[in-house]
């Protein structure tokens, strides 16, 4: 925790990501580096620094705005920002905690629905069978969002080339991986109390 | 050389070359890939994304399985893997409160996990030995595309110039082959949206190759399932994107590796790509031969 700034009121975001992620908004001083060289920038409604600079108002108003906006989904996690940041505000860590808020409290971007889907497929798949199974996520995916035949085009080459399997994998203890979300599940509730 | 050795997901799906020329070329070079045993899923961007926890508990969990398994160092080839696996092992070790929250999912305490290693840190070890093993010199011109999560964020990583990689085209040079100056090394390829937003990876690919092909390489070389997948699978929304046909193929620095120390292309899944993997004919080979077109790498 950084302690040339004030502390952010206990019940904001800013607050929040400082206790549970560690990361300090107060740092950032509005360079702007982070948006400049962000590839995803271009598709957001709210460029990075600007996400940031929402959540050091601590305005609930403002926080929403974070939380309901594209920009949380269309970051694609590449680093970029942290790595430039002159003052080393995590920015990804601050995506992360957005996207999981926003969540939570259902606020995501309708828009950011196929994003959604495609994180909630991949994690299904690996809490069912511990390891990924591509083809069952695919399959997943696209019962979440009713793209069917998205990519039919591609898949008989895929299959000949051998490039995406049958069946599922072996090998992983899946009683273990099942247990290791159902706790984290529980480590989180007990952290909010 | 022995070494504990994560797959990953990916490695038997849709990075299914990777991992044939990855034990391929560890074979040649005389390194034990020593799988660890039932290892699971590091949960990958989803992970990180939509739940921490989980993101630091499923590598953390690798990780112990690998120290149980009496390893010090693991190697996982894919760069999204090998970035879940050092960032866990960094958190861990940096903040007593994520410890203590993996400690309670795991059961168990976590010390001293053990080192994690990318593909082309643990190459570049070798490097003496793969350039003395040299049987068909790689006499090819190509960028090498590092990408994001090979390389950042640094201070997790601490491998290699941020902003300038070097060490795969080390690699490149080692077996006779020449490396391009370029631009777009570490930008990112889309990553993840491969499926749910397919058009941000022809769009961030189509800048890549287009950058690559502008400073004359014939190939791009990767080490990332995903990088390859985003540039190679995913070629057909490049090209449609550009209305432009850019054919350069995109290779695993495992099969550059593999090529030049002889292996041939089966082995190394290069019949796997959806971009076949050809090279103009070098200036040597159009004199000394009749043929004139593309030389197909069997």
């Amino acid at each position: 925790m950084s302690s040339h700034h004030e502390s952010p009121a206990s019940h904001s975001l800013a607050a929040r990501l400082e206790k549970e992620g560690e990361v300090s908004v107060a740092d950032c001083y509005q360079c702007g580096k982070c948006t400049a060289g962000c590839p995803a920038a271009e598709d957001m409604d709210v460029a990075p620094s600007q996400v940031l600079r929402l959540l050091q108002t601590e305005s609930p108003k403002h926080e929403e705005r974070a939380l309901k906006s594209m920009s949380i989904w269309m970051c694609i996690g590449c680093e970029t920002c942290f790595t430039r940041c002159p003052q080393e505000v995590d920015l990804p860590r601050t995506m992360d905690f957005l996207r999981q808020e926003s969540l939570a409290r259902n606020l995501a971007n309708q828009d950011a629905d196929d994003v959604v889907a495609f994180h909630k497929a991949f994690l299904s798949s690996v809490e069912k069978a511990g390891r990924l199974f591509e083809l069952g996520m695919i399959g997943d995916y696209k019962l979440r969002t009713g793209h069917f035949f998205k990519d039919m085009g591609i898949a008989p080459t895929m299959f000949l080339k051998g490039k995406i399997g049958l069946f599922p994998h072996g090998g992983a203890d899946k009683r273990e991986v099942a247990e290791i979300f159902a706790r984290a599940r529980q480590v989180k509730k007990e952290s909010q109390q | 050389m022995r070494i504990g050795y994560y797959p990953g997901c990916s490695l038997s799906g849709t990075g299914r070359d990777f991992g044939e020329s990855m034990d391929a070329v560890a074979k040649a070079l005389g390194i034990e890939l020593a799988e660890i045993p039932e290892w699971t899923c590091c949960g990958s961007s989803s992970g990180h994304m939509t739940d921490r926890l989980v993101s630091v508990a499923l590598p953390a969990n690798v990780l112990l399985k690998a120290q149980k398994a009496g390893f010090d160092q693991v190697m996982a080839p894919c760069a999204a893997c090998y970035n879940r696996l050092a960032t866990a092992k960094h958190e861990i070790e940096t903040s007593a409160q994520t410890k203590a929250q993996a400690e309670k999912i795991l059961q168990t305490k976590l010390e001293k996990l053990p080192r994690v290693l990318n593909v082309v840190e643990m190459l570049a070890q070798v490097s003496d030995t793969i350039a003395a093993k040299v049987t068909k010199k790689f006499d090819e011109t190509v960028a090498c595309y590092y990408g994001c999560l090979l390389v950042r964020p640094a201070k997790i990583t601490g491998f290699d110039r941020t902003e300038d990689p070097v060490e795969m085209d080390k690699l490149v040079t080692a077996v006779g082959g020449k490396t391009v100056d370029w631009s777009f090394k570490t930008e990112c390829c889309g990553a993840s949206f491969s499926l749910s937003k397919t058009s941000v990876v022809g769009r961030l690919g189509a800048k890549i190759l287009q950058n690559a092909v502008a400073h004359k390489a014939d190939a791009v070389v990767v080490a990332c399932p995903m990088c390859h997948s985003n540039l190679d699978l995913r070629r057909g929304e490049i090209n449609q994107r550009l209305a432009a046909k850019i054919d350069i193929p995109v290779l695993y620095i495992t099969q550059v590796i593999g090529l030049a120390l002889g292996i041939p292309g089966k082995k190394l899944g290069l019949g796997r790509h959806f971009v076949p993997v050809k090279f103009p004919a070098t200036a040597t080979a159009t004199a000394t031969t009749t043929t004139t077109g593309p030389q197909v790498v069997q």
